[in-house]
């Protein structure tokens, strides 16, 4: 059965195959000057210095179209395993049911049970090698831009590592998306029977639990850290001058936490411990350069404190290891709920 | 004498529909047997119980004294040909060959290979650009070279062209003399089946009418013409299967053990398609007014 699912895997494989040297010539052709020119930036050492988020955008500035790239092979590994859910997963037992193969494959000598567990490992291992090797080659090549981006962009969650965007994007987590998508899409199709509307249902509950993962489960398995920040006069200055007149008064938090965190949230306490309201403070509704002069003196004498709630960067790891294995752990659940029910479920 | 199939009150439902009904049958070994009804009566339904594609709502249906499909000797032990001969479309003749070779212990490679040859099919070609008559043959190849008791065919020729039919036919009836197979195959053609089946099973409306070796129901049954006659003073060992009635004249089809001893009547032994058709038509006239929606074609 391994054998006969890897001959109906064939083109599948080959294609897939064909993409990943795509990429790999794309990324061997273009990598070692990128890596040559982050060695001699200096963003390597920029920490000694003390001059990170210039050096960091000198580097960037000279990368432009490998800049496309990086946006490109984001954009890739974050699709990758829904396209693999979608065409690699749903189709696996819809397509055999459609075209009326099942009757041909039930018939011969090995049980429905045997024939899918075999189709889903030789396939979902397919699928995790792919996104595997896809992370891999990806991941190397933007080590520069990602250590760099993160040191300019300060507290822009897009480009660092343990943000929302890039931690699906990177090292071993797409090894587990690719598995939980694939087997969510077989078993889409064994419950739903048809292949369209299985690959819809695929790539919508996929992306929900993509998108709501970061932000409801993520601080469950490592609980944010937090960090009380005093607001001086001076702090309250800079912050005013990003954005006078909000309910909050947000300082630049990348002075606040360590470089490469992922703020959560940032709220504003009173010195009561409550959360303030800038509205509340007469002397902050003009919107002249005095007056905004005298609702930051007024803020000053406040005792106002920041409570910033954030990932360090220090987390990414233990929460790669722990959101790979869970994704794993899922992707087996769902393989054994197709088990169960293709074992009762008529042709 | 020993059974392949023995189905014991068999009912499959379909959400609220039955497609077969309180269907109790032992298949004896050694035969080759027709599976003959309508469109819709339930055929495709008893076959896929018998190899195990679908579970029966009630009762029991075992295949060599074994519960279908329930394990690879079980699933080794029926060839099937199902209806439409499904194939992988984008794999070759001899990647079929190869699937049958994996995941069949007893596969005959051997068969397989001379049977592909003497077919005259190209080993290269994409089983999706076979013609339907090369289709059903790569799909009696498959269910033959696992080398089953029982082979299992429903509706093997309903979309060949008479010639595909003809020759599809007389290769399996070779294969049957070679291979002391016994055969269950199903058609709503029943000139079809009356060339190569020894045992008949008539299933109409999804419950079995008649089932029995060919050669006896042709001799249970009689056509009887003669004068008018009322049906009801017919002896006792006289089932009346079908009667017609002009002024002068009755017209009798009925099924009797005894001989017809009664000198009024003309007696013409009967074909078995006018059989299977009588039979069609009691179950039509009897259940028409219950079921109007069904269309019972020949």
């Amino acid at each position: 059965m391994i054998r006969f699912s890897w001959l109906q895997f064939r083109a599948q494989a080959v294609a897939a195959l064909g993409a990943l040297a795509i990429v790999a010539v794309a990324l061997a052709v273009t990598g070692p000057h990128l890596n040559h020119l982050y060695d001699t930036s200096g963003v390597a050492t920029c920490h000694a210095r003390g001059d990170c988020a210039s050096v960091a955008t000198t580097f960037l500035n000279q990368v432009p179209a490998d800049q496309i790239l990086y946006y490109l092979g984001i954009a890739v590994l974050l699709a990758a395993p829904p396209v693999i859910g979608m065409f690699w997963g749903a189709p696996l037992v819809t397509r055999e049911l459609e075209t009326g193969t099942v009757r041909l494959a039930w018939t011969q000598g090995v049980t429905r049970t045997r024939w899918l567990a075999v189709k889903v490992a030789v396939t979902g291992l397919a699928a995790m090698v792919t996104a595997g090797l896809l992370s891999l080659m990806l991941t190397w090549w933007s080590g520069p831009v990602d250590t760099a981006a993160a040191l300019k962009t300060g507290y822009s969650i897009s480009f660092i590592r343990i943000g929302p965007v890039l931690f699906g994007a990177r090292d071993i987590m797409p090894v587990g998306y690719a598995a939980f998508a694939f087997a969510l899409g077989v078993t889409a199709g064994v419950l739903i029977r048809r292949t369209v509307p299985a690959i819809a249902a695929t790539l919508v509950v996929f992306a929900a639990v993509a998108i709501a993962w970061p932000l409801l489960i993520r601080p469950l398995l490592i609980a944010p850290v937090h960090a009380i920040v005093a607001l001086t006069p001076a702090s309250i200055s800079t912050s005013l001058a990003a954005g006078p007149g909000g309910s909050e008064i947000v300082m630049p938090v990348a002075s606040a936490v360590p470089p490469g965190s992922w703020v959560l949230s940032t709220r504003t306490l009173d010195s009561t411990g409550h959360a303030f309201n800038a509205a509340t403070v007469p002397a902050c509704q003009g919107s002249s350069p005095s007056q905004a002069l005298a609702c930051q003196a007024t803020l000053g004498r406040l005792h106002l404190r920041d409570l910033i709630s954030y990932q360090p960067a220090s987390s990414f790891w233990p929460l790669q290891w722990y959101e790979t294995a869970i994704f794993l752990g899922l992707a087996a659940l769902l393989a054994g709920l197709c088990l169960w029910r293709i074992r009762r479920q008529a042709s | 004498m020993s059974t392949v199939i023995e189905t014991r009150g068999l009912g499959k439902k379909y959400g609220r529909r039955w497609a077969l009904r309180d269907c109790t049958l032992a298949i004896p070994a050694g035969q080759v047997v027709g599976l003959v009804g309508p469109n819709g009566a339930g055929k495709s339904t008893l076959l896929h119980l018998a190899v195990g594609l679908r579970t029966p709502t009630l009762g029991v249906i075992t295949v060599f004294g074994g519960r279908p499909a329930d394990s690879p000797a079980q699933l080794g032990r029926a060839g099937f040909v199902a209806q439409d001969t499904p194939v992988y479309a984008r794999l070759s003749v001899a990647d079929h060959l190869r699937m049958g070779a994996w995941l069949n212990p007893d596969w005959d490679g051997e068969l397989a290979a001379r049977r592909i040859e003497r077919l005259g099919l190209d080993p290269h070609q994409r089983a999706g650009s076979l013609s339907g008559g090369q289709r059903a043959q790569l799909a009696l190849t498959l269910a033959i070279a696992k080398r089953p008791g029982l082979l299992i065919l429903d509706e093997p020729v309903a979309s060949l062209d008479p010639l595909a039919r003809r020759e599809f036919l007389q290769d399996l009836m070779e294969i049957v003399a070679e291979h002391e197979v016994s055969v269950v195959l199903s058609s709503h053609l029943i000139a079809d089946l009356e060339r190569v089946c020894d045992y008949l099973v008539v299933l109409i409306a999804s419950q079995v009418q008649l089932a029995g070796e060919v050669s006896e129901l042709l001799a249970e049954h009689r056509r009887l013409s003669g004068p008018r006659r009322d049906p009801g003073r017919l002896p006792a060992s006289q089932e009346i299967v079908e009667e017609t009635h002009t002024d002068k004249q009755s017209l009798l089809l009925i099924r009797t053990s005894e001989p017809i001893l009664d000198p009024a009547w003309a007696v013409t032994p009967v074909s078995v398609e006018d059989l299977v058709l009588a039979y069609m038509r009691r179950a039509g006239s009897a259940g028409g007014a219950r079921r109007p929606g069904l269309e019972v074609v020949s």
